[in-house]
């Protein structure tokens, strides 16, 4: 009887426990990845002076003085134009690569296609420092080497699995019985999905093509290795920060960072698709 | 003019096989049902009809051609799909005028059939919707109005109205029988409810693992099954089922009474009667009546007989109860008989 009245009295106490746990897990993660990017916009939005002096203004002094340093800084353009032109060149070949994957992988049965799932997915468990030297003797080789295509193709190499795995899930999304009805209607396969699977997964294609560029938008390493004059956003800020004053260095991440930022989010909903989580 | 004729069709999943060589003649303007528990093949049968499937072996012939190598856009068949299947990116009227529009008929034509067919299945007012914005009833109605308006030789449905709740699927039903009588198209209808396939057919082909086991009138499915599996799977409450023993040539012991039957060299076969062709008298099958269920109309009595249950229906002004002891004559001219190991009738 005794043992009864406690766990009674237990269980909500020990509910409570919990509740306060998981606030300050949340708390703790939401501080763990806010305060940076909070500090980055903060410092990015004050001027020279504020940046590096002492206590810190809790609110930005919304100075653009960093930023159009930042801008009129040597080589930005260039290499923001570097870093555009290759995010949009792996977002173009990861879609064009990755969706008739994803398609198919959704559609049809195929011997190996469990294996294929898996080895795609591998493929990010590759390190890539490992193939960095071989692959910058081989573009060197080849011709490749310091050009945005050459880059590009690594950066697709990166988005590839991504791409494959969210058109996957978008197209298994889509009942196969309204492509079957498309055929049934006087459509070829190519016919039905132009005009019933194409409108009807263009969002979450347009969605995992963002997610292709701001993938490669934010890829440092190869573009670091791979390029010299052509030098991509973040190759060129990693080589020209080291010595540049602190001011310039929060300018630069806050440009790197916050059109990311924006673009994941608007893509969220099929980034939780890809990994099978309802939204809403 | 459509005739549907199906040569020896099979098909097989790797080791599984979904259809035994199915032989089935579908005639001009008939509307065909095919009748199965849910696993038999049936939806198989009508996919390979339509082209979504290819057979294993065997050949499809539509309106006298062949057409098992063809695409399903060049069968002339339209399709009515389960989940109905309405483009939810297009309207009622743009869904309706898909397939017209794939034909690139002029403008005129396609307005002029969207709205015909819109009229004939009542949902006019519907055109500019999306499917979003439509009940299950109303997406099956656009369903139906687009397969019609390609005006074609032969509609497949599959399973149509099952996913409609039962007074929808009643009303439905009526109104799919009168609308396809008059389009003179070759209907073949998947469906597991015998009651939807016994009020829509021309025909019945009644389907169980991979074969058709009977393919006849809904009054001879019912009335003469083929086999055991026909006089269990249709009617409810099903046939009944009594051990018969041999007691001279053509003549059976069942529970008791002794029938004239059919002459054979088997020992013991097996007696079957509808629930409704028995009559509760003085002499007949001996019955120890287990449950007792009035209906309104008539009653139905679960009773014991030889260790089996034994299902009649009797007037309902018949005084019955619980525990009594009834004789139950079974009407001669509806009485049947199966071999047990084949389970054919006999």
């Amino acid at each position: 009887m005794s043992t009864v009245a406690e766990l009674s009295i237990a269980a909500p106490e020990a509910r409570k426990a919990g509740n306060w746990l998981l606030v300050a897990t949340v708390i703790l993660l939401c501080v763990w990845v806010l305060l940076p990017i909070y500090l980055l916009i903060v410092n990015a939005l004050s001027s020279p002076e504020e940046v590096t002096a002492f206590p810190k203004r809790f609110f930005p002094s919304f100075d653009f003085g960093s930023l159009s340093f930042f801008i009129n800084f040597a080589g930005v353009a260039k290499a923001l134009w570097n870093s555009v032109l290759v995010a949009t060149l792996t977002m173009l070949l990861s879609i064009g690569f990755g969706a008739p994957a994803g398609y198919a992988l959704s559609r049809f049965e195929f011997p190996g296609k469990e294996t294929f799932r898996f080895l795609v997915l591998m493929t990010r468990a590759f390190p890539l420092p490992l193939l960095a030297l071989p692959l910058a003797v081989m573009f060197i080789r080849t011709g490749l080497d310091d050009t945005a295509i050459g880059l590009a193709l690594v950066h697709t190499t990166l988005a590839l699995p991504f791409a494959v795995l969210i058109t996957f899930s978008l197209f298994s999304g889509i009942p196969v019985e309204l492509e079957e009805a498309a055929w049934t209607l006087g459509c070829t396969r190519l016919q039905a999905f132009r005009k019933v699977i194409l409108p009807l997964a263009l969002p979450g294609i347009a969605a995992s093509a963002v997610f292709a560029f701001t993938i490669s938008w934010n890829e440092v390493f190869a573009a670091a290795v791979l390029t010299i004059e052509n030098r991509t956003l973040t190759a060129f800020l990693l080589q020209s920060l080291g010595e540049s004053p602190l001011y310039l260095k929060f300018a630069g991440g806050a440009a790197l960072v916050i059109p990311a930022l924006i673009f994941i989010f608007a893509v969220r909903k099929y980034l939780f698709a890809m990994w099978g989580i309802a939204n809403r | 003019m459509a005739e549907i004729v199906i040569k020896q069709v099979a098909k097989r999943f790797g080791g599984f096989t979904a259809l035994h060589s199915i032989d089935l003649t579908i005639a001009d303007q008939e509307f065909m049902v095919l009748l199965g528990a849910s696993g038999c093949g049936k939806t198989t049968l009508l996919r390979i009809v339509a082209g979504l499937e290819t057979p294993s072996q065997g050949e499809v012939w539509i309106g006298g051609r062949r057409v098992d190598h063809l695409p399903p856009r060049e069968r002339g068949i339209a399709m009515v799909f389960q989940n109905y299947a309405v483009f939810p990116h297009l309207t009622v009227f743009e869904n309706i005028a898909f397939g017209l529009r794939m034909k690139k008929l002029p403008q005129q034509e396609v307005d002029g059939r969207v709205n015909r067919t819109a009229e004939l299945m009542h949902i006019e007012q519907l055109l500019k919707r999306y499917s979003g914005q439509l009940s299950g009833g109303q997406r099956q109605r656009v369903a139906v109005a687009r397969a019609l308006a390609m005006e074609p030789d032969v509609i497949l449905m599959d399973e149509p109205l099952s996913n409609l709740d039962a007074l929808l699927r009643l009303e439905m039903r009526a109104e799919l029988k009168g609308v396809l009588a008059a389009s003179k198209t070759t209907t073949i209808y998947v469906t597991h409810d015998q009651v939807e396939a016994m009020s829509l057919a021309d025909r019945i082909a009644v389907m169980h693992q991979g074969r058709i086991v009977q393919a006849a009138s809904p009054v001879e499915v019912y009335r003469n099954p083929a086999a055991r599996f026909v006089g269990s799977f249709i009617g409810n409450p099903p046939m009944n089922f009594i051990p018969a023993t041999k007691t001279a040539d053509g003549s059976w012991t069942v529970a008791g009474l002794t029938l004239p039957g059919p002459k054979s060299d088997k020992q013991t076969i097996e007696f079957a009667i509808r629930p409704e062709d028995v009559d509760a008298g003085n002499e007949g099958i001996n019955a120890t009546v287990r449950v007792v269920e009035p209906l309104g109309p008539h009653t139905l009595v679960t009773c014991d007989v030889e260790g089996g249950l034994f299902r009649a229906i009797l007037e309902s002004n018949a005084t019955v109860a619980v525990g009594d002891h009834l004789r139950l004559s079974p009407k001669p001219d509806r009485v049947r008989w199966f071999d047990p190991e084949t389970t054919n009738a006999l």
